[in-house]
């Protein structure tokens, strides 16, 4: 039979294929395919006495590096520093007297998710990291 | 068979230009930015503009460096500039001389002064202390040199710096014939006595400089050192022949330092 396809050192192959395959699962049943727990955020009693953010929730946690991105241009390179949001209420755009000023629980809120993403902004090197907080 | 596949290509193309044209068609016929329900950046009601913010110092009014002091302090303090002179501080040694961070800082006359270098200078300018800094330079040698575009020359006439941007090649430094730019060689924050909470620090690896009070002015104030000065420094608009400096400028004889360098500084020094 020329048609035949064959096959040179099916076990070899075989057995490679299956460690590779099980070499490039390994963070998958590492965690016993479970998903480790989102953190749990503190709102500091300011943030909650506030109730809205600048921008809606779920806005803000997934787009807040984007706004914080526009801010600094719009701050820095135009000098507007007012942000009027969707219902008109207007902000000081700044990171460090605006939003580390409701947000000043670096530890219980910022680092959390940050850390629970594996991201490491800088922000705090500069912006205030709670003087108050002492390292 | 073969003409049957020819026509599927052909009603599959153009289905896919249809399917796909509607989203682009979308993004093309929604213009947001007259939708009031979008968010909007503006300026403060507040703030102060110009068309070239200008600096002038009468020299007349300070006798000794202990007049300079209050005015650089304030600058210093406002904006959290690092004192590695501290002598009080646990971590002083001399060789921190060399890590200085300057935004404001005293200059003999001969050193700020060097293309209008006399011989028979008389004694009151010879002992005078100049105050220098930034000198915002209608040309400014610094932006052009930069390249990562962190610093920028805005249209009211600051230069300005964006931190975020900067990489620390330190080529402005080296572009920037007035010395007015100091590089972070390590963290600033240790240094930093009072920290203002309202305006950032600075980390290791960026190069600083005075600001001319940028946010200060989008509130409405004058600059930390004008505020400082008592009378001595005028600030305001070169192009607004009411304003303070324009005034002042046309009543007294002014300096600037190497004008023949061709920068336009915008500082003007009363002597």
């Amino acid at each position: 039979m020329p048609d035949q396809k064959q096959m040179y050192d099916k076990g070899k192959v075989v057995a490679g294929l299956v460690i590779f395959v099980v070499l490039i699962t390994f963070p998958f049943w590492y965690n016993h395919l479970k998903a480790a727990p989102a953190p749990q955020l503190e709102l500091t009693k300011k943030a909650q006495a506030a109730k809205n953010c600048v921008r809606s929730k779920d806005y803000m946690k997934a787009e807040h590096m984007q706004l914080l991105d526009v801010w600094r241009e719009s701050v820095v390179r135009n000098g507007e520093r007012v942000y009027v949001n969707e219902e008109g209420k207007e902000f000081n755009m700044s990171l460090t007297n605006t939003c580390l000023d409701c947000h000043s629980n670096k530890a219980e809120f910022c680092d959390r998710c940050h850390n629970y993403a594996s991201v490491n902004p800088y922000c705090w090197d500069c912006h205030i990291d709670n003087p108050k907080e002492k390292k | 068979m073969e003409k049957s596949r020819r026509r599927f290509l052909k009603v599959a193309g153009i289905t896919a230009l249809g399917v796909g044209a509607k989203p682009t068609w979308d993004v093309l016929a929604s213009d947001s930015s007259h939708d009031a329900s979008q968010p909007k950046v503006k300026k403060g009601d507040k703030a102060l503009s110009a068309e070239q913010w200008a600096m002038v110092i009468d020299t007349r009014k300070f006798t000794s460096e202990e007049d300079l002091h209050p005015i650089i302090e304030a600058c210093h303090k406002t904006h959290n500039v690092p004192d590695f002179l501290d002598e009080e501080h646990e971590d002083y040694k001399p060789a921190n001389k060399r890590h200085e961070i300057k935004w404001i800082w005293p200059e003999e006359y001969k050193h700020a002064f060097p293309s209008l270098e006399n011989h028979h200078v008389n004694d009151r300018v010879k002992a005078l202390p100049f105050l220098v800094m930034c000198n915002h330079c209608e040309n400014p040698a610094c932006v052009k040199a930069c390249p990562t575009k962190a610093t920028f020359k805005r249209d009211d006439g600051i230069v300005l710096m964006d931190f975020h941007r900067c990489i620390g090649c330190r080529f402005c430094m080296a572009a920037c014939p007035y010395g007015s730019r100091s590089f972070n060689f390590r963290d600033p924050r240790p240094y930093i006595k009072d920290r203002n909470p309202e305006f950032p620090t600075r980390m290791k690896g960026v190069v600083e400089k005075c600001n001319f009070c940028a946010e200060r002015l989008a509130v409405g104030k004058m600059p930390a050192c004008v505020e400082a000065s008592n009378g001595a420094i005028a600030f305001g608009d070169l192009n607004d022949h009411e304003s303070e400096v324009s005034k002042w400028l046309s009543e007294n004889f002014t300096i600037r330092r190497k004008p023949g360098l061709g920068t336009g500084p915008a500082l003007y020094y009363i002597v």
